[in-house]
């Protein structure tokens, strides 16, 4: 900085917010100054391994410390609000899954539940408890998704490899179930789709028995190293009451010590009846975030292991309702009885209709509670439905959790967030 | 208990609670499906929203959204979803608006109402009074109409594609191969509650 005939002067120990470069003498030109004092703008992403999805941040840099961040979203925006507006409740259901991709039955499950509640149905036991079973499954979808990817941001390359077996192994288990490892479209309003096989039952209960082993595993790279506290202990802290007035949910909530959880709290399907427990953070920021999911992970493993116990008690029984008005027909029947054939046809092209009215449906989604607001006007389509994504609204928070932190916290900040860009831009 | 039960029970709950809020907030309530929706007047909603946070303990406010109604004199809805984790309830509270009149900004209530905000007008164009950032949040750059409405056609008005020669994206108008098929499957099949003369699906005819 300063021209080389000018030594500096020993200066007293720089205070944070004071300019080192204050003193008047030190031979700079004014050029010089005008640099040290000047404010970068800089993109991150949408093309950033780091900004998980297509998030554009416009960050304003002061050195390497964040004074604004402006994230910039939208660009995965596909107006499915709208297009659920011109299709039947039945048809609506995959865009659902294309929302936050990584749990997608967790959407399907939000959305069934506000169409039972609108109908004033009631799901099958064995329904439920398959319900339940895979929204497990896609909480450790996430939370493993997240957990690694957040060690991936901040330097480690391991932690997403040994992680994504496991994924790679619950994938199968939904293809199993649904056909499809993604875009699963299994949950149904009045049920699911499907009953599972009795060996798909077998394999998730010894998944379940080796899952702890892979967690002791993650745990033991992950957890206590020192790179990674470093990166993310005291980064991003949230207050409870900064995690109450900006809307967050889900583990952001927990990790600000709010022991908060819909599936306690607000019980849906059978969750009444099953014991887990609800881990929650001491200090709000990244690091218990990271333990509230590796802890909320073994909690799921110990739920599934409860479905697939009551399960096995409950082999054959329905997992649809029986009424044809909502559900199809089976395919069996449907071949013999013109009743069933008939109502297959209606369902499949006009589609049952609702009652006017309208509902609030949220879930725990792994990422925090997901709702679905859903307006019926009677017809067989729905007349509004907002899908309030909890990743939407902690991702407005990126603006105060970053500031006063350097730029190479954004991403330890945002993989904290667990944000996944189908469901912020829907 | 069973999910019936649960709305049954939310519902017996509720009641007392909205009519004490009619009392206090000078709000309209009504209690269906196990929620409770309260309809509040435009200017009074920072008012009810405080009141809410602060008296009634509803501490987040976890979704702001809008609706459209094109029948209606004040076509815009704009609703708002509050949680009181100390009451272990969710209130609805709903104002109504159209494209001229600001509903004002209840960001200094809930702070989260930010984006919530600026995605309702990036939808519908209702604007609202006092938000300190209003731009557009989830459509592109230089975009124009208000997609949500009723009257904004679903397959938009422009197409982008990349173009070999110039280099660069173009926006052209929407070219469909293939109109839009939407059917009419509200049949008359079920039912036969309608005039003696007339035959199922006669009405459809004469337009």
């Amino acid at each position: 900085m300063a021209d080389g005939t000018h030594t500096p002067a020993p200066k007293p120990t720089a205070v944070l917010g004071t300019d080192v470069f204050d003193d008047p003498n030190d031979g700079r030109t004014a050029h010089a100054r005008e640099m040290d004092d000047r404010k970068f703008t800089i993109n991150f992403g949408p093309q950033h391994p780091a900004a998980h999805g297509v998030l554009r941040l416009v960050l304003e840099l002061d050195g390497e410390l964040v004074t604004r961040v402006d994230p910039h979203i939208g660009l995965l925006h596909r107006g499915t609000e709208k297009l659920m507006e011109a299709r039947t409740y039945l048809q609506n259901v995959p865009y659902l899954d294309r929302l936050d991709y990584v749990s997608p039955m967790n959407q399907e499950h939000a959305f069934c539940l506000a169409i039972e509640r609108l109908l004033g149905i009631e799901v099958p036991y064995r329904a439920q408890l398959i319900r339940v079973l895979y929204s497990e499954i896609g909480r450790i979808l996430s939370h493993m998704l997240n957990v690694t990817t957040q060690a991936m941001d901040v330097g480690a390359l391991t932690p997403p490899l040994w992680g994504f077996e496991q994924r790679e192994k619950l994938m199968v288990f939904y293809e199993r179930a649904s056909g499809a490892r993604l875009h699963a479209n299994y949950f149904r309003p009045g049920g699911v789709h499907q009953d599972l096989p009795g060996e798909l039952i077998d394999d998730i209960a010894r998944w379940c028995q080796e899952f702890p082993a892979a967690m002791k595993d993650i745990d033991a790279l992950v957890t206590e190293n020192r790179i990674f506290k470093q990166r993310n202990v005291d980064i991003g802290v949230v207050s409870k009451q900064q995690a109450l007035d900006w809307g967050f949910t889900g583990v952001m909530l927990r990790g600000s010590d709010i022991a908060w959880d819909l599936r306690k709290n607000q019980p849906y399907e059978c969750y009444a009846e099953l014991e887990f427990d609800i881990p929650v953070g001491k200090n709000g920021d990244c690091w218990d975030r990271y333990l509230c999911r590796m802890e909320e992970m073994r909690q799921s493993a110990r739920i599934m292991e409860q479905c697939i116990h009551r399960l096995r008690n409950c082999p054959g029984a329905p997992v649809m309702i029986e009424d044809n008005k909502i559900a199809p027909p089976r395919r069996g029947e449907m071949k013999r009885s013109m009743e069933a054939l008939i109502h297959h046809f209606k369902l499949y092209t006009e589609g049952f209709r609702t009652p006017v009215g309208e509902v609030y449906a949220a879930v725990e989604a792994p990422k925090g509670e997901f709702g679905i607001y859903l307006v019926s006007d009677g017809t067989n389509k729905p007349y509004r439905v907002k899908i309030s994504a909890p990743g939407f609204r902690h991702l407005q928070a990126m603006d105060w959790m970053n500031r006063g932190h350097m730029l190479a916290d954004v991403s330890a900040i945002l993989g904290s967030l667990d944000i996944v860009f189908g469901e912020v831009d829907r | 208990m069973s999910a019936l039960d649960v709305i049954a029970a939310t519902e017996a709950a509720l009641t007392p609670l909205g009519a004490e809020m009619v009392a206090e907030l000078d709000v309209a309530a009504e209690v269906a499906f196990g929620e409770l929706t309260l309809v509040a007047e435009r200017e009074r909603i920072v008012q009810v929203l405080t009141d809410l946070r602060d008296r009634f303990g509803f501490q987040q406010l976890l979704d702001v959204c809008g609706a459209d109604y094109p029948d209606r004199e004040e076509r815009f809805e704009v609703i708002y979803h509050l949680l009181s984790m100390t009451r272990n309830v969710r209130v609805r509270v709903k104002v109504a608006t159209d494209e001229v009149q600001p509903v004002p900004s209840v960001i200094e209530v809930y702070p989260s109402a930010g984006w919530f905000e600026r995605e309702a007008f990036d939808m519908y164009g209702m604007l609202f009074s006092g938000h300190p950032d209003m731009r557009r949040l989830l459509t592109d750059y230089g975009f124009e109409g208000h997609p949500l409405r009723k009257d904004f056609p679903m397959t938009g008005h422009v197409e982008v594609r990349w173009d070999e020669e110039q280099r660069r994206v173009v926006y052209e108008p929407v070219r469909l191969q293939q109109e839009f098929r939407n059917f009419d499957f509200l049949s008359p099949w079920e039912g036969a509650e309608y005039p003696a003369p007339v035959l199922p699906g006669d009405e459809k005819v004469k337009g």
